[in-house]
């Protein structure tokens, strides 16, 4: 066996028996993001490398420490991609981390998740046994889809140490409109828009302004371009425009006021609640400041949860960083840690306090 | 009729005259069957092989009724197994000898269609091709559509994560629903997912998908709709030697097109389905593709040129272009057809369902055929092009002695080599009782002990369709000391 992966085994087992703890570290761009970092450092970055990619088969695996740039150059030589667009917040991104962290970015309404393109994983448990799930091909109802459940579970079930995930062609044809609404008409007029055949893949409302992506094959952008009006944006702009969203490098992510993420059903009404952006159709409401039992209520109401994204540790240990559970699925979550770690070696605290 | 099946490894002592009367508390009268006659329609699903008289069933009209009958199984520790419409092909919905099948049909509320969200609440009963009509009007539809779809509900979709033809393009069961609301075992309401796109915690409605009625009940699903295409086209290419086929399926992903749809059907396929449907499919062909594309009229134009294009390449020897809806759809019956039209061909068939990586087609193919020699049974392929998952339809007469015994050994022959190609067992039909034992194939015992884990967080006493999905830790010894002997194994014995 690999001496990097006996060594991590050995620190799993020791830290099982001892009562210890691991704080499982990717590159670390996503240490900003859920609960505080507790435990010892295992750091995966050096467990890196593409394992099996061949663009036929749209499918590539790769070792969790792989950086994630360095595994989209790989599919872009061959003109293909992660269609969910994840977000890197930062040049030591790995494919790990993206995994764990479970966030896509503006191409998701259109795509779908993360956890849509996950085909497979290889984890180590809290026992210190390696474990497969899933696989390299696209179908698979074997077993219980632990490969995706891993998508968003924090690093709390596992070392996850490898990753089988889907991928796509390229777009061949890209264009962005812009068209000044207020919020309310955008949601409508989103939500209208994506009842019908277009290939919008991104949108993007703040501040009065609805920027909106259309991806696909050139006839079928150039024939929603007809259709939809607004004001054609200059395309390397464009392009600038949906990074700087993804990364969250746009002026209204700057500052220290915190960042709140809101998951609501795309139609759910403008929240009033503060400096808002728009994105996923409606689905996904970034928030700069307000209180947060005000904004936890109105997330529920709406049919929906509220993410602390962004904030310092006093905020998010006084608001909590999570929606919390109701009791059945609280208990559920316990229990399946349990299933995965039970020794609770693995990134405590990092999804939820007591998981 | 006695069963030596993996069901029958998990006994429960249940009191049936004490369950009866709870059951009938809280039940109207057509709601619990209790006699052998009534309950006979109930003792299979699709994998007909497998028959067993469950201890009662119950019918329960709405989300109450079905909580009630769960909190008393649960105190009388009597097991559970959930049924749809009973289309399923690999014996998911089973009876349980000692315990109460819980027949989800007569939950078939349409609750809200939502054209403006594109969303549709239903409850489980719901057959699948019902969603896609109630959404028409509106221009929407529900995108999985497992052949099965006329009969099948949409509770039964979510608990296999069923597949279909337009699964590469347009996702499985888990990638187009939304929400689903269910019981645990302990008859505890649960929500999984929302009408948002997610939901705080851990992935559970990831797990739901395709947990085959082990980890809850479901009582309403919200699915995601999908705009109508403007217009779909599908091309039909014959080949001259299946190779040359599998070769024009990596040209068309290699030249960036993900079809709508990408099919293939060999030879026999071909020849069962076409004096069946009259779909206009060449009878000489070795193979042949339906690819399929939609979008808009440019788009669909752009892109039919170019697929086109590489079959041409790849040494297709024939292909034409649906030019109407209508014709469309013709194609498209044939292969939706080939199920029922190889069993006109034969008094019994196994409908295999591995997933390999596509570049093994070929060798997958000429490995089925070595094994139809070798165990004199015909076999049928259709096939998933697109995304690698393979129907061999196994063909023997269960009235002639060892023929069953030989088909299903020729079934495991299939899904071991497909472990061994990189893939998988089952892609969209499940495991059940059916390929059971095969789990031990494809997973290592603490693999297995994880499954048992996961479930026991949702299901303490086990009691939700036990002996489903997952072998026991016994069963998985078993297998492998066999493996270790006579290979292969039969996925376990049918009936004595």
């Amino acid at each position: 066996m690999d001496s990097w992966l006996a060594n991590c085994i050995a620190r799993v087992s020791e830290a099982a028996d001892t009562g210890g703890q691991l704080a499982i570290r990717g590159g670390s761009s996503k240490r900003f993001y859920a609960g505080p970092e507790q435990g010892e450092p295992l750091e995966l970055a050096a467990w890196q490398g593409i394992v099996a990619y061949e663009p036929t088969e749209l499918v590539v695996t790769a070792r969790a420490g792989t950086a994630l740039s360095e595994l989209s150059a790989t599919l872009a030589a061959q003109g293909q991609w992660l269609a969910f667009e994840p977000p890197h917040f930062g040049p030591t991104a790995t494919v790990g981390g993206m995994l764990a962290a479970g966030l896509s970015g503006p191409r998701r309404q259109a795509v779908g998740a993360v956890r849509d393109f996950v085909l497979g994983v290889k984890l180590l448990n809290g026992l210190g046994e390696v474990l497969c799930f899933g696989g390299q091909v696209m179908k698979n109802v074997a077993g219980y889809d632990v490969a995706r459940l891993m998508a968003g579970s924090l690093g709390t079930l596992g070392v996850l140490l490898e990753v089988s995930l889907k991928v796509l062609p390229l777009p061949v044809a890209e264009k962005s409109l812009r068209f000044a609404i207020d919020e309310a008409t955008a949601l409508q007029q989103l939500n209208q828009w994506g009842g019908r055949p277009l290939p919008i893949s991104g949108s993007a409302w703040q501040d009065g302004i609805l920027t909106l992506r259309l991806s696909g094959a050139a006839a079928a952008v150039a024939a929603a371009q007809r259709t939809l009006a607004g004001e054609p944006v200059d395309d390397a702009e464009a392009v600038a425009f949906w990074w700087s969203l993804r990364e969250q490098t746009l002026p209204f992510f700057a500052g220290e006021a915190p960042l709140w993420r809101l998951s609501l059903p795309s139609l759910a009404p403008p929240q009033a609640l503060g400096s808002t952006l728009v994105e996923w159709g409606g689905a996904q409401r970034w928030l700069r400041g307000g209180d947060a039992r005000t904004i936890r209520a109105a997330a529920a109401k709406a049919g929906g949860h509220a993410t602390l994204f962004r904030a310092d540790d006093g905020l998010k240990a006084a608001a909590g960083v999570f929606q919390p559970l109701p009791q059945p699925l609280a208990r559920i979550h316990h229990r399946l840690k349990h299933a995965f770690d039970p020794h609770r070696v693995f990134n405590p605290g990092r999804l939820y306090p007591d998981l | 009729m006695s069963m030596d099946n993996t069901i029958a490894d998990l006994r429960f002592a249940v009191d049936r005259p004490a369950l009866i009367k709870r059951l009938r508390a809280v039940l109207p009268a057509s709601a619990l069957l209790a006699e052998d006659e009534e309950m006979r329609p109930y003792d299979c699903d699709g994998l007909t092989a497998y028959r067993q008289l469950p201890l009662l069933v119950t019918l329960p009209e709405n989300e109450a009724q079905t909580q009630a009958i769960l909190r008393i199984c649960h105190e009388l520790h009597a097991p559970v197994v959930p049924r749809g419409a009973a289309t399923g092909l690999s014996g998911g919905a089973t009876p349980h000898p000692d315990g109460v099948l819980v027949s989800l049909a007569r939950l078939r509320n349409i609750i809200r269609v939502d054209p403006l969200s594109r969303t549709a609440v239903v409850q489980p009963g719901v057959r699948n091709l019902a969603v896609s009509e109630a959404a028409a009007p509106y221009g929407l539809y529900y995108a999985p559509d497992p052949s099965s779809q006329i009969a099948c509900t949409i509770g039964g979709n979510v608990a296999e994560n069923s597949g279909g033809v337009h699964c590469l393009k347009y996702g499985l069961t888990v990638n187009n629903v939304l929400r689903v609301r269910g019981l645990t075992i302990a008859g505890e309401i649960v929500e999984f997912g929302n009408a948002a796109l997610d939901a705080p915690g851990y992935d559970l409605l990831a797990l739901i998908n395709g947990s085959e009625g082990l980890l809850a009940i479901i009582t309403e699903v919200t699915v995601r709709l999908t705009p109508k295409p403007e217009l779909a086209q599908v091309v039909i290419a014959s080949f001259d030697d299946v190779r040359r086929a599998g070769d024009a399926v990596a040209g068309i992903i290699a030249a960036g097109i993900i079809p709508a749809g990408l099919e293939m059907m060999d030879r026999k396929a071909v020849q069962a389905v076409e004096p069946y449907v009259q779909a206009g499919y060449d009878m000489d062909a070795e193979a042949i593709l339906l690819c399929e594309s939609d979008g808009t009229a440019e788009e669909v134009a752009e892109e039919v040129g170019r697929m086109t294009a590489v079959l041409e390449k790849s040494g297709a020897s024939a292909f034409c272009v649906s030019r109407s809806e209508a014709e469309r759809l013709k194609f498209w019956a044939g292969r939706k057809a080939a199920f029922p039209a190889v069993g006109r061909m034969t008094p019994d068939y196994l409908c295999m369902d591995g997933t390999i990586p596509r570049k093994h087609l070929a060798k997958m193919l000429e490995a089925i055929a070595a094994l139809s020699g070798k165990y004199a049974l015909r076999c049928a392929n259709v096939f998933h092009a697109g995304d690698g998952n393979l129907h061999p339809l196994i063909m023997y007469d269960a009235n002639q002695p060892g023929e069953l015994e030989r088909a299903m050994a020729f079934g495991a022959e299939i899904l071991e080599l497909s472990v061994r190609l990189g893939g998988t067992i089952t892609g969209e039909h499940g495991v059940g009782i059916e390929k059971i034992m095969l789990m031990a194939e494809q997973f290592s015992i603490a693999e297995i002990s994880t499954f048992h884990r996961l479930k026991a967080a949702f299901d303490e006493h086990g009691l939700l369709n036990p002996g489903k999905g997952v072998p026991t830790l016994a069963r998985c010894r078993e297998y492998t000391l066999a493996r270790a002997g006579t290979a292969p194994v039969a996925s376990s014995s049918p009936r004595s």
